[in-house]
């Protein structure tokens, strides 16, 4: 004879409880698709670039002092994030509020010094096929640096308003995910606009 | 995690709990304070703030089927036009117009959408669960789907709607060949259309792993669900390749760039390359999911379970894997190496293995079965004929170089709507006739039913079969008359007649759908005998969908202890579950084996759903007029009212402190 | 409704059976047919004719799959259509068929799918490999380029003073391959001559190549098989292979410049070089447009407005006056000529042989 389905009882979190949340899944699924987008986005570069008639760059190698010192500081920029969460999970939850900080003002950092980046290329986005490249991909990048500083922001503004301890943080979880995978993009936009061609002439 | 301490629980009750198990009775005060829990404002407030999935469902399925009657005008048109030689009842304008948007419309306005529907308003049910996993994203996406549509035809009274084709090659919808604002139109309106697709996929995803009812192993779910799901992770992948396109092309046109600009170094066949990668996939989005409701509704007129459950699941996936390989094949005539060609021929051949699984599971399933002729069933037989047609005349133009001559002539128009209408619209009509009774409690009429079905199933034959015959006899598409000496002045007028035929099989459907919706007879829970568990609940469900959560057993919770040969296991438990109904609440499980794992709360009705859908989609109405100001004026708007959306709150558990008292939380949580 | 304007003789009678005769063809693969293609109803029918190695192995690999693929459909129906109506003892109502059995369905069916598509990929891989370069070295070398919306043909030669432009109208040597180099000028086209060739896109900015070979002489339609804009449907393309005597004739007079205009006729040349010049070239005169056809021998085609009307002198000038009539958004103008105007200008193009 067959018995009825037992219903296990056993204490269950409640809510949005870390990587158990549908927020958690649902950013993954969103780094997927973003991630995909920077891949056609590089796609677009390499098929472009492999058959252009042009020198390429046309403009010559890119300087890699400036763009090289801006990686550096938005990886330093996560990793304050990351500082920052840490405390929070270790019930430290005001002075996590340093580390966040840290990471807004490295972001911005990033943010102005590649508007001066910007500023002193000779070629702008409707110059030439270079010039277009160029800007839409790191145009694409710094949008998503931008939208995430935003959230950085209220993450921080949350966390002063004293909303997170250790027990429930998923904004910061969050938020932290899509900050650290922004920065890791960068990594491959930086190797596929500055290094590749390097690689290229080398 | 044993912390059975009720002391622990005492001081922190809302971080973790015993979840309540018990029954709740048809009529009692309890399930009268869980429809209060889960019901929508009346009015025009719960209008604009439901989040309610059943309601987004329908939502989805009238505005993609208002679509359908739109694209299906607009098809009519172009058949009047082609009816006969050198006619000029349209203009090469209009006709290149109207089979734009035919194309648009069937393809992205209805085609998806209406699975979308269907799928949001089912998988809860379907899964056991009280909503999916993101009810506000969900309304978010119907809301940017209706004005991604009514975005795509602001031009269309103008007479400059896109008129380049639904996939829209440059250099023709490039900046120097195509100068009105057509083709802008479409290009925002693409990407606009790709945030609804996009969030609706990841709400898909993220349900099927996190919210399956206890019980629900993976294989046990439904393969409309393993239909949508592949669907969706596809979307995942593939629609960033056409939104990107779509926003390229739009700096190409408006901003001066030169991705596709020739005199500049661009490339046009970079823009195949990027529409096909995302083109291929999207027609197996848009019959992956329709395929799954024939999988789940054809064995309940057969009274027997599906042949092949795993093989057909799995065929589900594999057709969509090999689906991101394949889509040079649209693009043979291109000039590409022979050994590339080979390539992609070869694997396009391979695709067809998958279907050839799920078909010959299907005809087992009927012959091993023992049919009920009701109309559902009808529709769902008649799809497999189809799907036999349309398969066939899909591996003919793998074959690269008999491609070289099929490419772009009727036969393609032919393939290509056997395998939409085929695929797509005839399972949907079904699955209208089969879940009718679930969304309205009324059955619909079997008379019209039938006639419906035969008509269309005549209509649509005689439209489209001589389609092949066209292109064989080397008629190209897209072109808005020929001449009587190249002999395709039959093939067109039986094509013509054939139409109009399949567009009355519709309007007698649509005519049933009125009539049954106000006179249909009284259905019940579960009309048909089907095993699945939406058919648990009542006709309608409830707004909560299920008083209790069940424990599900096996993959035919309805059908348990009447099956033949059944090995004997424990049965699926309905009356007695899970109460969750300190706020909106539902249970959350683990991806593979469906263990309980967490109390998920669910968010209340909200507008900010509807407000950011309105921002971001004005946001597009800035860039295409050209509104700069306003354009940032609307994403500051959106941020704002995504910031409202995100913010913390005790109520779902996102935090435990904050400014505000708990006891004034608390107090709220449980009405 | 153009029809009638458009000049064509209907064969009305033949055309009735065509249907028929097309059903029969497919199910009996009837013997070839010997005569050209010019003699066709259906002029661009791929699947019941091909005339040149580059389309005959298609054309038998359409026949192999559609004989193969429709019999599979058939049998396919057929078992679907046993399964719905075959005799079913009857069962206690209620209860629900086994779930297990029905998979030998899937592995037979599979199994057999999996061998006809291995079998059909290693042929049309074959056929591919066939007609993908012709056997011996092309005779002859054009570049066809695709404009909105006419062709333009030019015809290669290692001595500069022998090649000449000419448009929508292909000449080729019988029994010879031929190379083609397809450009395009403006937006994607797509060059097929279906009983020839399979199509192949014309994508500004690459150079797409492509050969072609007619083993019977005669005349074959082409057809733009790519969406281009508003005139796609009137881009058509005849090609005439003839014999290695009638197509060296047919060169060298295509290579002749215009014949020197003779009193009666200055008054047209005038006319053309004021109001035709700036789009149309007519070697020999200051006529050098390159946005239109090249009219230096105009007379010397069948066809104008790429195969929208035969050649007459009536058909011509109801072309000039009313373009946008006969080809909606067409290049060329419609132009308003007076009475005298248009018969000076017929006189002069009368001369453009």
């Amino acid at each position: 004879m067959s018995e009825t389905a037992q219903v296990v009882r056993q204490p269950l979190p409640v809510g949005s409880a870390g990587k158990l949340s549908g927020g958690w899944w649902g950013m993954m699924a969103l780094i997927v698709t973003e991630a995909s987008l920077f891949g056609y986005l590089l796609f677009t570069y390499f098929y472009l670039a492999a058959q252009t008639v042009q020198d390429w760059p046309p403009g010559g190698l890119p300087s890699l002092l400036i763009p090289g010192i801006n990686t550096v500081i938005l990886l330093g920029s996560s990793v304050a994030f990351w500082v920052g969460e840490r405390r929070i999970r270790q019930g430290k939850a005001q002075s996590s509020i340093f580390g966040f900080i840290a990471a807004i003002a490295l972001g911005s950092a990033f943010v102005a010094i590649q508007l001066l980046e910007w500023r002193n290329k000779t070629y702008s986005i409707n110059s030439d096929l270079y010039g277009s490249l160029y800007f839409t991909i790191t145009g694409f990048h710094l949008c998503h640096v931008i939208i995430g500083l935003g959230v950085l922001l209220l993450l921080l503004a949350w966390t002063m308003m004293g909303y997170f301890d250790h027990k429930r943080h998923v904004a910061i979880t969050i938020g932290g995910v899509y900050w650290h995978f922004v920065d890791v993009v960068w990594l491959f936009v930086f190797s596929a606009l500055y290094l590749s061609p390097y690689l290229h002439r080398g | 995690m044993a912390a059975t301490d009720a002391t622990q629980h005492r001081i922190e009750p809302l971080l973790e709990r015993i979840p309540e198990v018990g029954r709740i009775p048809a009529g009692s005060a309890i399930e009268a304070r869980l429809e209060r829990i889960w019901e929508t404002a009346p009015g025009w407030r719960g209008w604009l703030s439901t989040v309610d999935h059943k309601t987004i469902g329908v939502r989805y399925l009238v505005t993609a089927f208002l679509f359908l009657v739109i694209g299906g005008i607009e098809a009519l048109f172009l058949r009047i036009q082609l009816a006969g030689p050198d006619m000029a009842f349209l203009t090469p304008e209009q006709y290149n117009q109207l089979f734009t948007m035919h194309g648009v419309t069937m393809i992205f306005l209805y085609a998806s959408p209406v699975l979308s529907g269907f799928s949001n308003y089912l998988w809860p049910l379907l899964l056991g669960s009280r909503d999916m996993a993101f009810p506000r994203l969900n309304a978010l996406s119907y809301w940017i789907f209706l004005f991604a549509g009514l975005f795509m035809y602001i031009s269309f009274p103008l007479g400059q709607a896109p008129n380049a084709g639904w996939f829209n090659y440059v250099p023709f919808s490039g900046p120097v060949y195509n100068t009105g604002p057509n083709i802008d139109v479409f290009a925002l309106g693409m990407v606009l259309l790709g945030i609804s697709t996009t969030v609706g996929s990841i709400n898909f995803v993220v349900t099927l792993f996190r919210m399956r009812a206890p019980g629900m192993t993976i294989n046990r779910v439904p393969i409309l669900v393993w239909g949508t799901l592949t669907a969706s992770v596809a979307n995942l992948f593939a629609i960033p390749a056409v939104s990107l396109a779509f926003f390229l092309l739009w700096l190409d046109r408006q901003i001066g760039a030169h991705f596709f600009d020739v005199a500049n170094n661009g490339q046009p066949l970079l823009w195949q390359h990027l529409f096909w990668i995302f083109g291929h996939p999207w027609v197996y989005v848009v019959v992956l999911p329709a395929m799954g409701i024939v999988s789940d509704a054809l064995p309940t007129f057969c009274r027997r379970p599906l042949v092949g459950y795993t093989a057909v699941a799995l065929a589900t996936m594999a057709t969509m894997l090999l689906g991101f390989g394949v889509w040079v094949h649209h693009m043979f005539a291109t000039g590409l190496p022979t050994v590339a060609l080979s390539i992609f021929g070869a694997a396009s051949m391979v695709i067809s293995i998958p279907s050839a699984v799920a078909v010959f599971a299907w005809i087992a399933t009927i012959w091993l079965g023992k049919p009920v002729f009701k109309t559902p069933f009808l529709f769902f037989a008649g799809f497999v004929a189809l799907f036999i047609i349309g398969g066939m005349s899909g591996v003919m133009t793998a074959a690269v170089p008999l491609d070289w001559q099929l490419n772009e002539t009727y036969f393609i128009v032919a393939h290509l709507h056997y395998v939409l209408l085929g695929i797509n619209v005839f399972p949907v009509v079904g699955a209208i006739y089969y879940w009718f009774p679930k969304f309205t409690g009324r059955m619909m009429s079997e008379k019209l039913g039938k006639w419906s079905f035969w008509t269309m199933f005549i209509g649509f034959n005689a439209g489209f079969f001589p389609m092949h015959i066209a292109g064989l006899l080397g008629m190209p598409r897209r072109i808005y008359t020929y001449p009587s000496r190249m002999g395709w002045d039959e093939v067109n007028l039986i094509t013509t007649v054939g139409s109009f035929i399949f567009a009355v099989g519709v309007l007698i459907f649509l005519v049933n759908v009125v009539l049954s919706l106000k006179r249909g007879a009284w259905a019940g829970a579960n009309p048909w005998d089907a095993p699945t568990l939406e058919w648990a609940v009542s006709s309608p469900p409830p707004a909560y969908n299920f008083a209790t959560i069940p424990t599900i057993a096996s993959r035919h919770p309805l059908w348990e202890g009447r099956i033949e040969g059944e090995r004997e296991h424990s049965r699926t438990r309905l009356e007695e579950g899970y109460l969750l109904m300190r706020g909106r609440e539902t249970l959350g499980t683990s991806p593979i084996d469906a263990k309980p794992v967490v109390i998920l709360k669910m968010p209340e009705d909200s507008y900010t759903p509807f407000l950011v859908g309105l921002f971001v989609s004005l946001l597009f109405v800035g860039l295409l007029l050209h509104s700069w100001t306003f354009t940032a004026l609307m994403a500051a708007s959106s941020c704002a009212a995504l910031s409202v959306w995100m913010w913390p709150r005790r109520k779902l558990g996102q935090r435990t402190t904050g400014y505000r008292s708990a006891s004034a939380e608390r107090g709220g949580e449980s009405p | 409704m153009k029809a009638s304007e458009s000049g064509f003789d209907s064969r009305s009678a033949i055309r009735n059976l065509r249907f028929r005769i097309t059903f029969l063809a497919l199910s009996m693969i009837a013997a070839r047919p010997s005569e050209a293609a010019d003699t066709l109803d259906t002029p661009l029918n791929y699947f019941l004719y091909s005339y040149g190695p580059a389309a005959t192995p298609i054309m038998h690999l359409g026949w192999l799959m559609t004989a193969l693929l429709s019999a599979i459909t058939l049998i396919v129906i057929l078992l679907l259509v046993i399964a719905l109506v075959r005799k079913r003892s009857s069962a206690a109502p209620g209860v629900i068929g086994a779930e297990s059995g029905g998979l030998r369905w899937v592995y037979i069916g599979t199994g057999i799918s999996t061998f006809i598509l291995a079998g059909l990929t290693v042929y049309f891989l074959a056929v591919l490999n066939a007609v993908a370069k012709p056997t011996e070295t092309p005779a002859l070398t054009l570049t066809v380029t695709g404009y909105d919306w006419w062709w333009s043909i030019e015809y290669e030669h290692a001595d500069p003073a022998k090649r000449f432009v000419t448009a929508n109208e292909i000449h080729i040597p019988v029994g010879r391959p031929v190379l083609l180099k397809l450009k395009s000028a403006d937006v994607i086209h797509a060059f097929w001559v279906p009983v020839l060739a399979g199509k192949t896109q014309m994508i500004p900015g690459l150079v797409n190549q492509k050969w072609i070979q007619a083993d019977v002489p005669g005349i074959y339609v082409g057809q733009c098989a790519q969406f281009c804009g508003a005139a796609h449907a009137h881009m058509n393309l005849e090609v005439v292979a003839e014999s290695d005597r009638d197509f060296e004739k047919w060169q060298e007079a295509q290579r002749r410049t215009a014949f020197p205009v003779s009193g009666h006729n200055e008054h047209g040349y005038k006319l053309f070089m004021d109001r035709c010049g700036g789009c149309h070239a007519v070697r020999g005169t200051e006529a050098e447009g390159l946005h239109g056809p090249d009219l230096t021998h105009l007379n010397s085609r069948r066809r104008i407005a790429a195969g929208l009307l035969t050649n007459t002198p009536d058909h011509l000038m109801k072309w000039i006056t009313r373009a946008q009539y006969f080809k909606p958004g067409a290049r060329m103008p419609s132009i308003a000529l007076s009475d005298s105007e248009a018969s000076a200008l017929a006189s002069y193009l009368s001369t453009l042989n």
